[in-house]
């Protein structure tokens, strides 16, 4: 028994020395900035084992797509071909549209939106975890993914990125606890702000004073206020709104467009080239 | 003291354990996902508090905290206390039977959780959930198939 404690310190030192640690660890990675390039490191560390924890699931789905009946896939391919024909069909509209509104924009002095590029990345893992919605992407700073670029899906707005590795990325989704985005109601253009509160399909709608005009199911897009979204870009849907006489604000929860549950692949809207409009301050609430 | 044999493999099966932890599951079973990595770590500080303790413990919660996703440290700390409690009283442990040993894992797992849940609320304000405490129901059920498991693998590989 006696040389239990023969190596090393005692049990008891040892856990003060790894609470030590701990406490170090968190206040650096929770206070201070040098936290992000660290992540980044560890993210690009621990990479291969997430590529290893998806192979059996990216197995099992490409052993299914090869199983599959002629007759789905020529069912899938004429559903597909018959969806991109209409989505063409609304792009020439759309390409119309953007000229126009640039033309408008110059005659006001305003300087045209800059339309960035887009890059598909798959996503290799999602946090189960549920204080931290998280999810890891196969991309990373090698195909010019960068930190605070944005995120979407087919839906809406998903998250943004916070750290790269060279060949994975991890991003923030906006339903995280230490998420919020600047939002404008499409319908009465109210400017305001959703928070995360841990659950994939609720953002709390925040600081609106209970004189707000806001209803449910009021579209709320991103505002492009907080510089790191760009703007027009839907986010929520309000589901409730709760409002009591006692408190300052109301009580506003959205729906996310975005299936943050079961993302698969999103698009990264990589920055444009030229010069763009930079964001104007952000205005106190 | 016997020299230390097959460590090498101590660590795989922490590996695996922490596959485990980050493994696509779908939607509906995320809530449900079992602590693996603290599981697999609380039985080797049982079966051998002198190659697996707190200092194991810290690395593979720091592990968990950069897989997962969490601010560093706080699963760190948290696999830290858990691995304390199990090596300070290894011995009372191993004597107790296998649904005893359920029920304290329960308890330990409990523990983690509050542990966790505690500091991330401190860090970033989450809210609690009654859901959030499936794992540990969960763990104990598994506790029992896992101690076997992981019984034969280290006699069938001889680790000590």
């Amino acid at each position: 028994m006696n040389d239990f404690f023969a190596r090393g310190p005692a049990l008891g030192l040892r856990l003060v020395l790894a609470v030590a640690c701990s406490i170090g660890l968190m206040f650096v990675d929770r206070y201070t900035d040098s936290a992000t390039q660290v992540r980044s490191y560890l993210t690009s560390a621990v990479s291969p084992l997430f590529y290893a924890a998806s192979l059996p699931e990216s197995l099992i789905s490409s052993a299914s797509e090869q199983l599959m009946s002629q007759q789905q896939l020529l069912t899938e391919n004429s559903a597909l071909r018959e969806r991109l024909l209409q989505q063409d069909a609304q792009l020439q509209l759309l390409n119309f549209l953007q000229q126009e509104n640039n033309k408008l924009r110059a005659l006001l002095g305003s300087a045209p939106v800059v339309e960035g590029q887009r890059l598909i990345a798959e996503v290799l893992a999602v946090y189960s975890h549920p204080f931290a919605h998280q999810v890891v992407l196969n991309k990373g700073s090698n195909d010019g993914v960068n930190v605070h670029q944005p995120l979407i899906d087919d839906k809406g707005v998903v998250g943004q990125i916070v750290s790269v590795g060279p060949s994975s990325s991890r991003a923030l989704l906006i339903s995280d606890n230490t998420h919020a985005i600047s939002l404008r109601a499409e319908r009465t253009g109210i400017r305001t702000i959703a928070e995360g509160i841990g659950q994939w399909d609720q953002l709390r709608v925040i600081h609106l004073p209970l004189s707000t005009d806001i209803r449910e199911g009021d579209r709320l897009l991103t505002s492009g206020l907080d510089g790191r979204f760009p703007e027009g870009y839907p986010v929520a849907e309000v589901t409730r709104v709760f409002k009591d006489d006692s408190q300052p604000f109301m009580n506003v929860m959205a729906r996310p467009y975005a299936k943050l549950d079961r993302i698969r692949h999103v698009l990264i809207l990589l920055p444009g080239n030229q010069l763009t409009v930079e964001p104007p301050a952000e205005e106190p609430l | 003291m016997r020299p230390a044999q097959g460590l090498g493999f101590i660590y795989l099966s922490l590996l695996a354990a922490l596959l485990l932890t980050v493994i696509p599951v779908p939607y509906q079973l995320t809530l449900f996902r079992p602590d693996w990595a603290l599981l697999v770590v609380m039985y080797w500080t049982l079966a051998l508090p002198r190659r697996v303790n707190i200092g194991t413990a810290f690395v593979v919660g720091f592990l968990t905290d950069v897989l997962v996703g969490t601010v560093l440290g706080v699963n760190a700390l948290a696999f830290s206390v858990v691995s304390f409690v199990v090596g300070v009283n290894y011995l009372k442990i191993r004597n107790f039977a296998v649904i005893q040993q359920a029920l304290l894992v329960g308890l330990l797992l409990a523990l983690y959780q509050l542990l966790v849940f505690w500091l991330s609320h401190f860090l970033t304000g989450v809210n609690f959930r009654p859901a959030y405490l499936w794992p540990v129901v969960i763990g104990m059920l598994v506790w029992p198939w896992l101690f076997w498991l992981l019984r034969r693998y280290r006699r069938q590989l001889k680790i000590q």
